[in-house]
């Protein structure tokens, strides 16, 4: 290790034991945090599926009562959309985003230790509830009046509402913070139009993030302030108005599908473009048919509500919307494929990925095309025929590229590799009980089965194909425990990586593996998209080696701006997130959480911005 | 043509006919939406196909690739134009569907401004249904839908709780049962016979238990069926269903449920003036026999955990003797 490198790892490295793990603001092992607890949720969350299955793989069973059955949903769904999709696609990004740029830590990493751990209390607020037996039951969307107080007495939906207060206040921090991250920190000569496409990806899944989640903030406190303090915006009975409740939730809802599945079509294009040997082709038409996606995902939300008997003109517009974003979804699908045809490609694991993440995910993409038609979806709306779409379009969509992307950066992370031989037999499995799983679900839907039952009668006929689903949801189990087993040995067993094991594009893959408490030595500057590949890439020197310093730019140019200091460790926003976290659980209880709680937060604010003395 | 293949890829679905089944239509609305999908499927089996065997012929080519080095300027100009090419597609394909949704909304359309004869309200976890009585005012009966076939039925929605939907889908999509608002429906069934709706928006514990039996009959047999419902209750045929009533009019019973002419009763649960002329019990939850009735008066818990309707504590002998008047009510 040469002495600069040395200084540098001292200047950025953590204090030992468990003061450095509770006040780190390494985004490395930030992100890894969040990816191990994401990743131990999708386990949890897929064995509450695989149970299930079971209860419904023959009519009439009375293994999982309907109260059981009720929770099990609610678990998964709440748990697989708020707890797992959005926040994994955050960590990836929290990791891969200051590599990819060739920085040694995000634009505010205190504000990303904060989001760890306010992400940490939403997932301790819906599973340390749920050992007491206060599960939420009402399903990830909890309607009202359904959720109201005068049907659902108890705290189960105050639990569901707050997990969701948690999980967005994590969810805007990490988005504003690699938002500022892409704009402000890209190397000298990274222009927007150098940009990875990952890193684009991820730009447009914040900026949605900032705008999608607000609404649903909105909407689960106005839910508890009807359940807490009596106030009446879901109570007919008092002139509210439960569509409102609706409209809300969908206009977070369903760009959040989006906010998913964005950063998946990052990691696509950064596998295709590394095992086919070209840049990705057709930077600019991605480029473009990502922000369209991120615009028209805004205009669509209303398809979620065409039962609702909305005015008919209104949903033909709406139908039409939804239509339209088929043509850059189906553009970016052409572009990834011409990727593979025109390259020279290697088809390890993570190319296998993508090409299983193409052959489902259009099937997802089609059938909400049937979905987005409003008078056919007022056949298919709350079917299993929307189970299996969106189970395509987020297991096929974006957990087939995410486990991709998991072993394609493994390497970089651990410095290891997988063992390809188990990865394509988890992969096999994963990919067949998947689509053995979910596809007999379109017909189940079709044939009239609606979502969220706890059983069925024989004489609906249901009953063969609710057998072939529980059994392909049993085989991607094992292919899934495969994988994490195969993760896991890795660690120890699997092949030295080296710097560069794939021949990657992106910076990321000139530091060591796994890369130093700074990431790099020196700054990079780059001059084209896939600076590894045209080689020698020139690198700056002048930040400072005993002092944490990034070097800012300029947003659109990447130009040199100026070097900023970098905070270090503190204990500051794990406090702050547990005062938070205080008052949020308080206001369950009592609407004087909210007046008393704000002292703590108000402490240890002041306590995390407390201006310091400038070391010289 | 290509609604030929349209119509060709729905008929083959058709294997999967059911009693609650989209894919076997039974009404004029259900088979404008059987036909939607139909094309549906034949564009996106299209769109799907021409993906297919993009990918896999350009899997093909490489099969046996040994040489992995870097191309970092290849020529794309074939592969520009047939992105262009793909787009073009693309947006005609929307098009057609765009299209075809429009013309199929219209259809089910087309009886927007008909009064209506049907009100239907959700509660949990039943359906209250009120038909239009020719003589005048609203007859009240639950759980089990009369349609008649070959005119278009004009049905009004509305919930008396949570959010529910109304969904029958040999007849029609669904539509949502909302608190506060009134939505309406079109059916005009065209087959006779008996087909199953049920509840689909998610309304609670016992969701999955709140079914509709619905039975299409030519205009003449719903008229007299109507005109049987319209009649008061049949009065007890024996001692013992005449201390059945005596129980029911004096206990708890009458507190939620009515039977005209014999127990003016509340409205909080079905009406059971005809009761047993029904097919099932509780929505669907059990199929009406004696014993399916002892079962439910005495331990409704233990067969629908969560329903409004609680145990009643009756004596064995009491129950029996309202199991034998509630017989009679048909």
């Amino acid at each position: 290790m040469s002495p600069r490198t040395e200084r540098l790892a001292r200047t950025w490295s953590d204090p030992p034991g468990l003061r450095g793990f509770l006040t780190t603001v390494d985004h490395k092992r930030i992100a890894a945090r969040y990816i191990v607890v994401t990743m131990a949720l999708l386990a949890l969350d897929g064995l509450v599926a695989v149970d299930m299955r079971l209860q419904l793989a023959f009519p009439g069973l009375q293994r999982l009562h309907a109260q059981g059955f009720n929770e099990a949903f609610s678990l998964h769904g709440s748990g697989m959309m708020f707890l797992v999709s959005v926040p994994v696609m955050e960590a990836m990004a929290i990791w891969l985003v200051p590599l990819m740029l060739g920085q040694r830590n995000m634009a505010f990493p205190r504000l990303n230790a904060f989001s760890f751990w306010m992400y940490l209390g939403g997932v301790l607020m819906i599973w340390v509830p749920h050992i007491a037996n206060v599960t939420p039951d009402l399903g990830w969307f909890e309607y009202a009046p359904l959720s109201g107080p005068a049907y659902s007495p108890g705290h189960r939906a105050d639990v569901w509402a707050q997990m969701i207060t948690f999980t967005e206040v994590a969810a805007l921090a990490a988005s504003v913070n690699t938002f500022v991250t892409i704009m402000r920190l890209r190397p000298p000569g990274m222009t927007l139009a150098r940009m990875p496409l990952f890193l684009w990806a991820m730009l447009i899944t914040s900026l949605m993030t900032i705008f999608a989640l607000p609404a649903v903030m909105l909407v689960t406190s106005m839910l508890i302030a009807d359940r807490l303090v009596a106030t009446h915006f879901f109570d007919v009975a008092a002139g509210g108005d439960v569509i409102l409740f609706q409209h809300l939730f969908w206009f977070f809802g369903h760009p959040e599908v989006y906010i998913i599945f964005i950063p998946a079509l990052g990691f696509v294009a950064a596998i295709v473009e590394t095992f086919c040997r070209r840049p990705t082709f057709g930077y600019v038409p991605i480029v473009l048919s990502l922000v369209a996606i991120g615009v028209l995902a805004f205009g669509l939300w209303v398809h979620h509500m065409f039962a609702t008997g909305l005015p008919r003109l209104g949903n033909s517009l709406y139908t039409a919307a939804s239509l339209v974003i088929a043509i850059p979804a189906g553009l970016q699908i052409f572009c990834y494929i011409a990727t593979i045809w025109s390259g020279r490609p290697r088809f390890r694991t993570p190319l296998m990925w993508v090409v299983a993440f193409i052959v489902t995910f259009v099937i997802g993409g089609l059938s909400g095309l049937m979905t987005a038609s409003a008078p056919l979806d007022l056949q298919l709306t709350d079917t299993y025929f929307v189970v299996a779409h969106l189970h395509y379009v987020l297991i096929g969509g974006a957990l087939f590229p995410l486990f991709g992307a998991f072993v394609y950066w493994y390497p970089k992370a651990t410095g290891r590799l997988m063992s390809e031989a188990w990865g394509k037999v988890s992969f096999w499995l994963i990919v067949g009980g998947f689509n053995l799983g979910f596809f007999p679900m379109h017909l189940l839907g079709l044939m009239g089965m609606p979502r969220r039952i706890y059983t069925y009668p024989p004489e609906t006929g249901w009953g063969p194909l609710n057998i072939v689903a529980t059994a392909g949801a049993a085989i991607a189990a094992l292919g899934a425990a495969i994988f994490v087993a195969n993760a896991l040995l890795s660690l120890r067993r699997g092949a030295v990586a080296g710097a560069d094991p794939w021949g990657g594009s992106t910076l990321e893959w000139s530091t060591a593996s796994p890369p130093p408490p700074h990431n790099f030595d020196y700054t990079p500057l780059v001059k084209d998209r896939t600076p590894l590949w045209t080689g020698g890439q020139p690198q700056l020197d002048g930040l400072a080696l005993d002092r944490r310093e990034l070097l800012l730019t300029t947003p659109v140019e990447a130009l040199p701006d100026y070097r900023q200091r970098s905070p270090g460790p503190s204990v500051w926003p794990l406090l702050t997130a547990l005062a938070v976290g205080a008052m949020f659980v308080g206001s369950i209880f009592t609407p004087w959480a909210l007046v008393l709680g704000a002292l703590p937060v108000g402490a240890a604010v002041t306590g995390w911005f407390w201006p310091k003395r400038r070391e010289s | 043509m290509r609604r030929r293949i349209a119509i060709g890829l729905a008929l083959g679905l058709g294997g999967c006919a059911g009693r609650q089944s989209a894919l076997d239509p039974a009404s004029d609305q259900a088979v404008a939406l059987h036909g939607l999908l139909g094309l549906m499927l034949a564009v996106c089996g299209i769109a799907y196909l021409l993906v297919l065997l993009f990918l896999g012929w350009a899997l093909w080519r490489h099969r046996r690739r040994l040489d992995h080095a870097v191309e970092l300027e290849p020529h794309d100009r074939v592969l520009q134009l047939g992105l262009g090419a793909w787009a073009g597609l693309m947006a005609l394909g929307l098009v057609v569907l765009i299209g075809g949704s429009f013309l199929v909304d219209r259809t089910l359309a087309r009886h927007d401004e008909a009064a209506a004869d049907i009100r239907v309200t959700g509660h949990q976890w039943w359906w209250r249904l009120e038909y239009r009585d020719p003589a005048g005012g609203w007859i009240e009966t639950a759980n089990e839908l009369h349609l008649p076939a070959n005119r278009p039925t004009r049905i009004e929605i509305r919930s008396a709780d949570v959010i529910h939907s109304f969904w029958i889908p040999n007849l029609s999509g669904k539509i949502d049962m909302i608190p506060g608002r009134t939505n309406h429906l079109t059916v005009t069934p065209r087959r006779l016979g008996w087909v199953r709706g049920q509840c689909a928006e998610f309304c609670g514990l016992q969701h999955a238990r709140m079914a509709l039996e619905v039975k299409v009959d030519t205009p003449e047999d719903f008229a007299a069926w109507l005109a049987g419902q319209a009649r008061p209750a049949a009065a007890p045929s024996s001692p013992g269903a005449a201390r059945g009533l005596s129980l029911i009019a004096s206990g708890t019973c009458a507190s939620c449920h009515r039977i005209r002419g014999a127990v003016g009763g509340g409205r909080a649960g079905p009406d059971l003036t005809h009761l047993a002329s029904r097919r099932s019990l509780a929505a669907g939850t059990l199929p009406m026999s004696r014993g399916a009735l002892g079962g439910w008066i005495t331990q409704p818990q233990a067969l629908k955990p969560g329903a409004e309707m609680p145990a009643s504590g009756l004596a064995p002998d009491e129950a029996l003797a309202i199991v034998s008047y509630l017989e009679g009510l048909r």
